[in-house]
């Protein structure tokens, strides 16, 4: 089964419509009323995405040769959901899943399912996959069943075909003729009962990892258009810097080079080759000249000063009374540094003008959402920009992709004609991506005579989690140094259940009396956004790290502890199956400098659970961190591709590690200092964990979880637990770095 | 004009002999597995093989290769007929994004030419200049100990010491 993509280049798939016509969704759906004649349930709830995209032929198409196209809204980041999308299409429509072409983000073609965030894909858009698929196999038996004069409940469907008992068989190509799959999604489904799954639930190859291995052209960064140009942009030297005096001159006759653009202190040089824009973008830094303001704050007080910041306050969660006295009661503050998404390709894009009509090839999360913020800038109507998703190198929130595509916008439209592709430097990529929040809390908790937790006081405070383009043009970083520059919106808190700054800051444990706060802290110093797991990083770590404190405090087992506080069935038993698989003895003795180390945390509190146990080592003289072994279980309820879901897990315990145990974006009073991969270091293979394993607990017929974010913060709780329990005191800032751990032991 | 040979291939290449190795495998011979990563041989996404021996080709200009042998993933084999570094990797499904696995594959190569039945350890330490930031790098590891065994079955693991 291997991954086509024709990346918007061809409408093939929409000129080979033979029996059916392929209406585009943007047309106003006929109402549900219309399709059920149910006028008494106005506000009936359609599965997953089909709430806002509720025709099937947004979603699925049967052409005249039986040829089935999914359309899906979501991208392919690197997480493996074309493949997981594809067997949710193919286990309800019940076809062979290498006979789909799955269609994915892109503002022309596919559905808008906004962002492809938050671990969100498999509820949002498998879930109206699912459904979609159901139903468009009930017209499929319909209509067979009109053909071959029999009952609908006498037919089923095998391989392609509609098949009855008595041994009559009709394939869907032969049904097409009088297929109409513009209609409505209905909000029931006749879904298929879990046990008579033959493709979900099984670890189908991923469809795009054979083109990756063999060369082919499956990231934007391997695009060529004809007639493409290649461009760089020059980019101040700091967030502040204005361009005061630039001669271009000598630039513009450098051998290949096309054109400077100039706009503000927006700074780019095409040429016809990509070294030779290399060369003049080199040329054109070394000739622009800027004013730097040093207005970064100091890097060594940065916590103290983000919450010296005025704040808007929210209470998360008050339950019962807090603040009681007598009881035994203990205090922590934990701190997370600013975070690097740093994906090994930087961003890159390429963009067009044809006319009036503007197109954009992105890794963008979100084509639409960036579709509007390029509108915004360029001041031309959305429907005049086509942003077409393309894989980038791995995505893990919101990095520099959109800023990429706004660089080739706004260089595209000096060049009509031409496509204009943009490939941002690892130290354009460092210094620019916005970053995860550096963040802060304070816990305070009181256990009661039998070890258990009487009251829970948290406070955490971040800046905003996510200033993604949506709409304003001010958050794509060019627009912010335009001649007429766009002001950067003001940022906004990502409401609960899901949360931002405050995203797992509910333990998922019982807990009497509790009252959490979030402190949102608007002014920005440093650009910031979404980086996979959000807060939830920062407060799975402090609360996991707190609970083994609490735990040392109550003379309990972590383990043990953990469980005396859990009521939800599921999250004890990803607790139980990581214990048992780690082989998890209460109070075993370890030899000096080893320790082993628990967390677990539910996703949000609403996507998958997952739980870890970690087996460390420290090397007393450096203080370097060696992870022996990890075992994590993890519930994403149904299974859809149980060696995709063990590695999304895997994966985000590593970057986890890595983040947790090296990593943190430092500065200086004028510029961002991180900006290779020696002044920003990440995990290297010998630092690798030496086992990683994962058990995936499967729920059949239970809604899909979001897992892709699930780990980062169990990984980061254990690890920290894990050093605690090796060198016998506790590091409460990130990185656990050797300098930390050094400092703990007193070395 | 200077001679690229590639994957056994002789390639006549117009461009400034300081051009880096990598902008002409991707732009004008239109090779897409080597990858830009930082441009500053720290990533090792774009690693290939000269005369057998890894190198960073966003650093290597193109003057000081002239007729050597380069080795890009492309000539390890192909979708219809992979080679068995990418057979491993397939059968691993050690990707993630898959944007660093080329240069994977290529220093995998290198190892294995040189030492057909690599320690776990050895193993580790020869992958070193390669990042991977999607935490591939179990599995990573297992394609490479995977591969090593497919060689090895398929006579290619003594290649390197046959050419010596």
């Amino acid at each position: 089964m291997n991954a086509r993509r024709d990346f918007g280049m061809t409408r093939r798939h929409l000129l080979a419509t033979g029996g059916v016509v392929l209406v585009s969704f943007t047309l106003a759906p006929r109402t549900l009323h219309a399709q059920t004649g149910q006028n008494r349930q106005p506000q009936v709830q359609l599965p997953g995405s089909l709430q806002k995209s509720p025709m099937l032929d947004s979603w699925i198409a049967i052409d005249g040769a039986g040829k089935i196209t999914v359309f899906t809204g979501k991208a392919e980041l690197g997480q493996g959901i074309m493949t997981a999308l594809i067997q949710c299409a193919a286990e309800e429509l019940d076809v062979p899943p290498a006979t789909i072409t799955l269609i994915t983000a892109d503002t022309a073609r596919t559905p808008n399912e906004g962002y492809t965030a938050g671990s969100h894909s498999m509820q949002d858009s498998g879930t109206a996959i699912v459904n979609a698929a159901a139903q468009v196999r009930a017209i499929l038996v319909d209509l067979a069943a009109k053909k071959l004069n029999m009952a609908a409940d006498q037919l089923a469907t095998k391989q392609g075909a509609v098949v009855a008992k008595n041994g009559a068989k009709v394939q869907y190509k032969d049904l097409v003729g009088g297929l109409d799959l513009h209609v409505a999604a209905q909000p029931n489904s006749p879904l298929k009962s879990p046990k008579d799954f033959t493709v979900i639930g099984r670890s189908l190859p991923r469809v795009d990892i054979p083109g990756k291995l063999t060369g082919k052209p499956m990231f934007v960064q391997d695009l060529r258009l004809d007639g493409m140009l290649h461009a760089r942009v020059v980019r101040p030297p700091n967030y502040h810097a204005r361009l005061i005096k630039l001669e271009a001159d000598a630039i513009e006759k450098m051998p290949g080079v096309v054109k400077v653009v100039r706009e503000g202190s927006f700074l780019a040089v095409v040429a016809q080759d990509e070294f030779q824009a290399i060369e003049a973008m080199n040329a054109l830094s070394a000739a622009a000249q800027w004013q730097v303001p040093a207005d970064l704050p100091e890097q060594a007080n940065i916590f103290d000063y983000l919450k010296s910041l005025q704040t808007r306050d929210t209470t998360v969660l008050e339950k019962g009374t807090v603040g009681q006295p007598g009881a035994r009661r203990l205090q922590a503050t934990y701190h997370r540094p600013y975070g690097l998404h740093g994906s090994i390709g930087p961003s890159c894009a390429i963009a067009k003008f044809a006319g009036d009509r503007l197109t954009v090839w992105t890794h963008t999360q979100g084509v639409f959402p960036l579709r509007n913020a390029l509108a915004d800038m360029l001041h031309i109507p959305k429907e005049n920009i086509r942003c077409i998703q393309v894989e980038g190198s791995g995505c893990y929130g919101h990095n520099a992709a959109d800023d990429a595509a706004a660089d080739a916008a706004l260089i595209a439209r000096t060049i009509p004609g031409r496509p204009i592709r943009v490939q941002w430097m690892r130290e354009q990529e460092h210094g620019w991506e916005p970053f995860g929040p550096a963040m802060s809390s304070q816990v305070s908790a009181a256990l009661d005579d039998r070890g258990k937790l009487l009251e829970w006081q948290y406070e955490v405070w971040s800046n905003t989690h996510s200033t993604r383009p949506a709409g304003p043009a001010g958050n794509l970083l060019a627009a912010r140094y335009l001649e007429q520059p766009f002001p950067e919106p003001p940022p906004k808190a990502i409401p609960m259940p899901e949360g931002g700054g405050d995203r797992n800051s509910i333990p998922k444990y019982a807990l009497p009396n509790a009252r959490i706060v979030y402190h949102f802290i608007p002014q920005m110093p440093l650009r910031v956004s979404a980086l996979r797991a959000l807060g939830a990083y920062h407060n799975v770590f402090a609360i996991e790290s707190f609970m083994d404190e609490l735990a040392a405090e109550a003379k309990a087992d972590p383990v043990a502890f953990r469980l005396r506080h859990i009521d939800d069935e599921r999250a004890r038993a990803v607790i139980e199956k990581a214990a048992k698989e780690f082989g998890w003895k209460a109070n075993e003795k370890r030899p000096r400098w080893r320790g082993r180390g628990f967390a677990f945390a539910q996703y949000k509190n609403l996507a998958a659970y997952c739980a870890l146990a970690v087996e460390v080592h420290v090397v007393r003289e450096t203080g370097e961190v060696k992870l022996d072994r990890i075992v994590a279980a993890v519930d994403s309820g149904q299974a859809v591709n149980p060696d995709g879901i063990r590695n999304q897990i895997e994966g985000g315990i590593v970057q986890a590690a890595s983040w947790t145990l090296c990593e943190e974006v430092t500065f200086s009073r004028t510029t961002i200092t991180s900006r290779d991969w020696s002044s920003f270091p990440m995990m290297r293979f010998p630092a690798a964990p030496q086992t990683v394993e994962v058990h995936v607990i499967d729920r059949p017929g239970a809604p899909f979880l979001g897992t892709g974010e699930a780990g980062q913060g169990p990984t980061a709780g254990a690890i920290a637990n894990a050093v605690a329990d090796a060198i016998d005191a506790r590091i409460r800032t990130l990185p656990l770095s050797p300098a930390r751990v050094k400092a703990a032991i007193g070395v | 004009m200077i001679q690229l040979n590639v994957n056994g291939h002789m390639h006549q290449v117009d461009a400034d002999p300081r051009t880096p190795l990598l902008y002409v495998l991707r732009n004008e011979l239109k090779l897409n597995a080597a990858k830009f990563g930082c441009g500053l041989g720290q990533c090792g996404a774009c690693t290939v093989l000269i005369d057998h021996e890894p190198v960073f080709s966003c650093l290597l200009p193109i003057s000081v290769i002239d007729g050597r042998y380069i080795q890009t993933v492309e000539g390890l084999g192909s979708e219809e007929k992979p080679g068995p570094v990418q057979r491993a990797f397939l059968a691993e499904q050690a990707a993630q994004c898959g944007y660093c696995i080329p240069g994977m594959m290529m220093r995998a190569q290198a190892l294995l030419e040189r030492n057909a039945a690599p320690s776990d350890e050895q193993i580790r330490d020869y992958m070193a200049p390669n990042l991977c930031r999607c935490g591939t790098h179990m599995r990573i590891l297992r394609a490479v100990k995977h591969a090593a065994q497919l060689m090895t079955a398929a006579g290619h693991g003594a290649l390197r010491e046959a050419s010596k």
